[in-house]
């Protein structure tokens, strides 16, 4: 929800308006009126976003422990109150190994896959939001330009954003099969997707394919707010195509690009089902979504911690690039402005 | 001011109905009243997604004579995994609508020590005698039955009868009938030796547990919780696919494979042996198949003899929280009668577990792989039959997964197979 916030708010304050103004104009019976009119969505949202966050924030104290009955074969029942032990489980790697003693999670254990993950997420986020941002303002680039077919280009440029994620990873799949189209046209034997960097590659590859047109969008659109007459009034001045793009598209397109990256990021660090459908997450390419959903089957309670440290994780990167961007975006439009 | 007060109005309006319409969806339960071994009444068979259609004839056949106990039909998805999470979510819930449901092999144990399904003794007690003994054991859990067994499946050897004379019954004669006829690679200008399904998925489980199983090795102890891998026998079992990689008798491009690519390999004429379930059998006969008419089948090979195939297929179980417990075991009886199971052979090419079917004249006519079929369910050993599956599995996969692609020893990965275990059943 916060994310929302820095667009619109960049938009609203497009034409230099100051808050002040604006908070005057607010009486207080029309105050009153608002908050009434938030109010059931308010509570929609407490319902739906805030309980299951506080219950799953809960369930992450409680414990997975179930001992097994040697003489029924049942399992006693999990959920008693154990305090930080699962934080202490993925964090600092404590495996259970009887008896109440803990040793470092041994390899195949959910529980030793965790910084990898998170390595591996971070690095797919950092490697795929940069090679989008730069083909993305392109792609951008061409789109905004006169120039016949640009229709044409425009759809062409679309398409793999329109394409749903689970149709995608299929659609790699075929193509990074040790038979398949990748191999044939380079005249290769590479076993795309059962090899580390193969595996971690193939990814990039195909989200980068699947979403720079998102980026490129929303560049397009903060392009097309360009009056074409601060081009005219720089070329007059003498500016050459490269100062022309450093000194007025980039800053100018700053907001639009900003808003797209954090999207990006937030998504990255969510990303799932294309590691899920390509890989099914072997050969180092596990991003801690996979792993929370792996961990769902042998333990709800644990699952939930590890849901939570991600959520936290995501959610202190979102409020960094937010504070970090935010002052781009308001400062930006009024010093453009004048 | 009137205007204000309409839209006031209606936004109080929305925030009642909003909640009305949570309180409604809270109290599904509180109807029926006796539940219990003599309860009877309409059931819910929760069944896997049916690519191959036989559920509206299963039915239609219950349907036709039990009026007052009619069966609904619920299909999950196909995956297993959303299956599993499915029938959890509605175990969690204690569902009285989730009368019989479906139950992956590898699912009974855990199922059974959550008291999920009803053990199938005293009122409920189900016979077994004319089932194969693979099956009914991997529907035991603790001395006790929990399932009834529904279909089965083990693993062949397909073999290229126009390659080699007759099919290998141990790993060294495969391995010796490959010796200048085969290359390291699918794509060589020879078929590959041998594969099988070693993606980093079940798939591998399901292949690392043949290999252990037919050394005499044993993942699992019967307790369901003691690993014991760190064993002479373990190691020559993960050492015949280990050294496959190293040798070349497994081409690397295996790594990859899941049942389909391996089918497809074999199907293109680039592998000369491959481990598959019999569903590959009329897809390699098929009509766009190099080998048709150029393969045969056998049972897996081991280190001497005849190997121990996995074991699987699914079974049916009655739900702790059914209501009507007594329809629901007739139902178990009927799923298991003779025109159901021979339904969903010639239908849906599901495996039998009636022993009687796979010496059946007709049926072997039609399914000539039926016979070594059963030898190799006879054969066969189920996968660890432990509460803790999901993660024992996990460690099967990673570990096994880093010694075949020779990223670590064979005895280091058994070592910290050994241990996960340990840590993952520890509780």
């Amino acid at each position: 929800m916060t994310l929302a916030e820095p667009a619109a708010e960049s938009t609203a304050t497009a034409p230099p308006a100051t808050p002040g103004t604006k908070r005057n104009k607010i009486k207080t019976g029309e105050g009153r009126l608002a908050w009434m009119l938030v109010a059931p969505t308010i509570a929609l949202l407490g319902l739906i976003v805030g309980y299951p966050i506080v219950k799953a924030i809960y369930n992450s104290f409680l414990s997975d422990n179930q001992k097994l009955n040697p003489t029924t074969g049942l399992l006693e029942p999990a959920g008693a109150w154990t305090g930080l032990t699962n934080y202490k489980h993925w964090l600092l790697q404590q495996c259970p190994s009887g008896a109440g003693k803990t040793i470092t999670c041994p390899t195949g254990t959910l529980g030793s896959q965790f910084w990898g993950s998170i390595s591996v997420t971070v690095g797919f986020t950092v490697v795929t939001v940069l090679l989008e941002t730069v083909i993305g303002m392109i792609f951008a680039l061409m789109m905004n330009r006169a120039f016949r077919g640009r229709a044409l280009v425009r759809a062409a440029i679309l398409i793999p954003w329109a394409i749903p994620t689970a149709v995608t990873a299929k659609l790699w799949q075929v193509v990074f099969d040790p038979q398949g189209v990748l191999n044939k046209l380079l005249g290769t034997h590479y076993a795309w997707t059962s090899e580390k960097w193969p595996a971690r590659s193939a990814i990039v590859i195909a989200d980068v394919w699947k979403t720079t047109p998102f980026i490129a969008l929303l560049i397009l659109a903060g392009l097309q707010g360009i009056s074409a007459d601060i081009y005219e009034s720089a070329k007059v001045d003498g500016a050459n195509a490269w100062q022309r793009f450093v000194k007025i598209t980039l800053p100018l397109v700053k907001p639009a690009l900003a808003v797209a990256v954090i999207f990006r990021t937030l998504d990255v660090l969510r990303m799932y089902d294309l590691p899920k459908i390509l890989t099914g997450g072997a050969n180092g390419t596990t991003t801690v979504s996979v792993l929370v959903v792996n961990q769902l089957h042998s333990g709800v309670y644990s699952a939930s911690a590890l849901s939570t440290i991600t959520f936290i994780f995501i959610f202190a990167i979102a409020l960094g690039m937010v504070k970090l961007f935010n002052a781009n975006i308001v400062g930006t439009p009024g010093k453009g402005g004048k | 001011m009137s205007p204000k007060v309409a839209i006031g109005a209606v936004s109080l309006l929305s925030a009642v109905v909003v909640l009305a319409g949570c309180g409604s969806s809270g109290n599904k339960s509180g109807t029926g009243s006796s539940s219990g071994a003599d309860a009877r009444g309409p059931i819910t068979f929760v069944t896997g997604k049916d690519n191959s259609g036989l559920m509206p004839h299963l039915a239609d056949a219950w349907n036709k004579d039990h009026a007052n106990e009619k069966v609904t039909i619920k299909q999950q998805s196909d995956q297993a995994d959303q299956q599993l999470s499915d029938l959890e979510q509605h175990f969690q819930a204690k569902d009285p609508g989730y009368d019989v449901v479906t139950v992956d092999v590898v699912w009974t144990a855990e199922f059974a020590a959550k008291g999920w399904v009803v053990p199938l003794e005293g009122k409920y007690a189900l016979p077994t005698d004319k089932l194969l003994g693979p099956t009914v054991k991997a529907a035991t859990y603790n001395g006790k039955l929990y399932a009834a067994p529904y279909a089965s499946d083990g693993g062949l050897l397909y073999y290229r009868k126009d390659l080699v004379s007759k099919a290998p019954t141990t790993w060294d004669e495969m391995i010796a009938d490959c010796q200048g006829k085969t290359s390291t690679t699918i794509t060589g200008p020879k078929p590959a030796c041998y594969a099988g399904q070693f993606a980093k998925y079940e798939g591998l489980t399901v292949n690392a547990a043949e290999a252990i199983n037919s050394a005499g090795g044993q993942i699992v102890k019967d307790d369901g919780k003691t690993p014991n891998v760190e064993t002479p026998e373990a190691t020559a079992g993960l050492n015949f696919l280990v050294n496959g990689f190293k040798q070349g008798y497994i081409p690397k491009e295996a790594l990859g494979f899941q049942e389909t690519q391996s089918l497809n390999a074999f199907q293109a004429g680039q592998l000369m042996f491959m481990r598959n379930w019999p569903y590959a059998d009329a897809i390699l006969a098929g009509t766009g198949s190099k080998v048709a008419g150029k393969f045969d089948i056998a049972p897996l090979p081991g280190p001497k003899g005849v190997g121990a195939s996995s074991l699987g297929g699914h079974s049916v179980a009655i739900s702790s929280y059914s209501k009507y417990k007594a329809t629901a075991l007739d139902f178990l009886k009927f799923v298991e009668s003779d025109a159901v199971q021979s339904y969903n052979l010639t239908q849906g090419s599901n495996a039998p577990v009636l022993t009687s079917l796979y010496t059946d004249q007709a049926l072997v006519a039609k399914f000539p792989y039926l016979p070594v079929l059963q030898k190799s369910i006879e054969n066969a050993v189920p996968r660890p039959v432990t509460p803790f599956y999901p993660a024992v599995t996990e460690a099967i996969e990673t570990n096994v997964y880093a010694a075949i692609q020779g990223t670590t020893s064979v005895d280091s990965a058994l070592k910290s197979l050994q241990a996960a275990i340990q840590s993952a059943t520890a509780g």
